[in-house]
């Protein structure tokens, strides 16, 4: 993985030295909080409900042991404990004091790491396929595309005060695992005549206002994506709108001005700053490249204790039929633990869970370790023979839950339990889900369901894109909750259908099982997922599920 | 002297850990909104709110909030509030640790 550089080290140093200075001078009365709040923010500190939020970044979601170690040490030493995975592939610490911010600032610079663009109308932690460098689907690993990203849009002197934040996630397999679609920039490594470049869709996002992204060129090659993405940008600063901050992203500016003004107004600020770029951002890119190297992976022997521990353990077979993902290398798979056991909070992990994680892809693991946007964290490399050591380590510490991609598998946002704009909890809703679901034993024969809740309208759990999707709100001073039906993420992500008026916080989760169950009688057998279902019955049959007295009166 | 419709009590969080209080007469900070000052003279209100606001160095965004007065003190009358009130439903944390 990336090692920083001697700039690297020294810009993190200095931007940690100034947060110091900074909280220093707020302590003492010299800045007030207006003044602090866009510095505390630069540096990925909120005032949350009930205390601050550090909100860390993890590039591209890869982290390495040591990383994992010290996220650990921070979460015991300065916070309670734990951290949040969250959808964006950060971690949040939820309990920082303000006095302590910049000596965890100093240990996350020790590991390099930071906060740096994790708030604000910046360029924020670019994301990636969890899988990338492993999938056996990949053209190649898009990472290198990502850090270059990162050092290109950290510090940007043009891009720090854009009209709203701006997302980039990269993706170099054909099955989008990166939820690229749903982006301010969404890139999609593709080939062509057997050059290497990237289909660029735009505008794509969730909140208020969800949009599935557009595609601003079918093919930029790698020489030239740099510079392009620095003319969509660039761009998207001009013309995007200030006077609103609730239309200030690129998916409305795209909107509004269609997709064919942009692509013109790109293509002529492509050709005006195409010379500026002289090749150093390539040779900056080789040598990225050599930090992607894969790890030199054992031979391919034969998995024989993989069988004998099948047919032992009835448990590690369930792991293994939802857990693990084909890897690029014969002889490898790629796990994902899940950070989902029902009844837990979706994508906390405590420090021991940490350090457990660390230690076991120190031991099986090839060192790397990364965190999905879906709150999970993965094992990118781990051979076939060492799979039942990697479970019953994982077991140890209660992170061998089987249901990855189930529907206890389940995206939820902080919601109202912690975050300031929430507008109903998440969490307990998730938790009593996953639990019913569990109690029932029917979440293997409901098959693949991909279920997000966010807790307000901003839509950080993703539930647009949910194959159900329940979104928080307030009405008539209680908590309300909406379902939509048929989201996807997939290459061809889709935004789901509202499905009627919203359920009380006591009515959801029976208003989720009887759709469930609904759904058990309505697919054609068990081969047909809900989603598939749901495209070919459409929203009707669903509706009747969920609000079974409107179908009597009717 | 106009009388506010609604109870109300001055929170804020607190600048060091971020920490939801409530102000108690004459110049105390709480954590337990049981012990924080019920205020129903809307005068009163907006001069212990502006007192709040002057506290720049001890605590941050302070506002009024409304409450329903009961036997054992002032209790939230809107889930947000009762939330920050508590803290997190999914681990005993914050207020349930005292």
């Amino acid at each position: 993985m990336y090692q920083y550089s001697n700039f690297d080290h020294e810009f993190v140093a200095e931007r940690v030295a100034q947060f110091r200075a900074q909280v220093a001078r707020r302590l003492d009365g010299s800045l007030s909080e207006e003044e602090f709040k866009p510095l505390r923010l630069m540096n990925g500190l909120y005032l949350q409900l009930h205390a601050y939020m550090l909100r860390v970044a993890i590039p591209y979601g890869t982290l390495n042991s040591r990383q994992m170690d010290q996220l650990a040490m921070i979460a015991e030493r300065w916070d309670k404990g734990y951290g949040h995975f969250t959808t964006r592939q950060n971690i949040q610490f939820n309990w920082s004091k303000l006095e302590d911010v910049p000596d965890i600032l100093q240990a996350l610079a020790d590991v390099e790491m930071h906060a740096i663009q994790t708030s604000g109308n910046t360029i924020r932690n670019v994301t990636a396929d969890h899988f990338a460098g492993a999938a056996a689907d990949e053209i190649a690993d898009p990472r290198p595309i990502a850090e270059l990203i990162r050092q290109w849009s950290t510090d940007h002197p043009e891009f720090q005060f854009l009209p709203r934040k701006f997302k980039i996630a990269v993706t170099g397999s054909p099955h989008d695992r990166a939820v690229t679609q749903a982006h301010d920039i969404g890139l999609r490594m593709t080939e062509q005549n057997g050059d290497r470049g990237f289909e660029v869709i735009v505008g794509g996002g969730l909140g208020r206002t969800p949009m599935i992204g557009k595609t601003l060129s079918p093919f930029v090659p790698l020489g030239d994506l740099l510079p392009y993405l620095e003319a969509v940008v660039s761009t998207y600063n001009l013309l995007g709108r200030r006077d609103n901050k609730y239309k200030a992203r690129i998916k409305i500016t795209t909107h509004e001005h269609g997709i064919d003004e942009i692509k013109q107004r790109v293509d002529a600020q492509f050709a005006n700053i195409k010379p500026m770029f002289s090749g150093a951002d390539l040779q900056l890119l080789k040598d990225i490249e050599r930090h992607f190297e894969p790890p030199k992976l054992k031979p391919a022997n034969a998995p024989t204790g993989v069988a004998q521990t099948v047919a032992q353990t009835p448990a590690f077979r369930a792991w293994l039929d939802t857990n693990i993902s084909d890897h690029k290398v014969p002889g490898y798979a790629i796990v994902s633990v899940s950070l989902k056991k029902p009844g837990a909070t979706p994508g906390d992990a405590s420090a021991a869970q940490m350090r457990a994680l660390a230690q076991i892809a120190r031991n099986f693991g090839h060192d790397s370790l990364r965190i999905s946007h879906e709150q999970n964290v993965i094992l990118p490399y781990v051979h076939l023979a060492d799979l039942p050591q990697v479970y019953q380590a994982l077991r140890q510490t209660d992170l061998a839950t089987a249901n990855i991609g189930l529907i206890s598998d389940i995206i939820a946002c902080p919601g109202m339990d912690y975050c300031a704009l929430a507008t109903a909890r998440s969490i307990p809703v998730a938790q009593q889900i996953a639990t019913r679901f569990e109690a029932l034993k029917l979440e293997h024969d409901i098959g693949p369901l991909k279920l997000k809740i966010s807790g307000c309208i901003n839509a950080c759990g993703h539930h647009h894109v949910g194959h159900i999707g329940i979104l928080g709100l307030e009405k008539a001073g209680v908590e309300s909750y909406q379902i939509t039906l048929g989201g996807d993420t997939g290459a061809a992500a889709e935004i789901g259908t509202r499905a009627g008026p919203g359920f009380g916080a006591d009515e959801i989760v029976p208003a989720i099982e009887r759709l469930i169950l609904g759904y058990l009688h309505l697919r054609t057998d068990e081969t047909e997922s809900f989603l598939a279902a749901y495209r070919r019955l459409g929203l009707a049959p669903f509706k009747a599920l969920l609000y079974p007295k409107e179908k009597k009166a009717a | 002297m106009s009388v506010t419709p609604i109870s109300k009590v001055v929170t804020a969080n607190d600048l060091r850990s971020g920490e939801v209080i409530y102000l108690r007469f004459p110049h105390c900070w709480t954590p337990e909104l049981s012990k924080a000052s019920v205020i129903t003279e809307d005068d009163l209100a907006q001069a212990s709110l502006a007192f709040a606001q002057g506290q720049a160095n001890v605590v941050v965004g302070a506002y009024l909030s409304d409450v329903i007065t009961e036997a054992d003190g002032p209790k939230a009358s809107h889930f947000r509030e009762t939330f920050r009130s508590t803290g997190p439903s999914n681990y005993h944390h914050g207020k349930q640790e005292i």
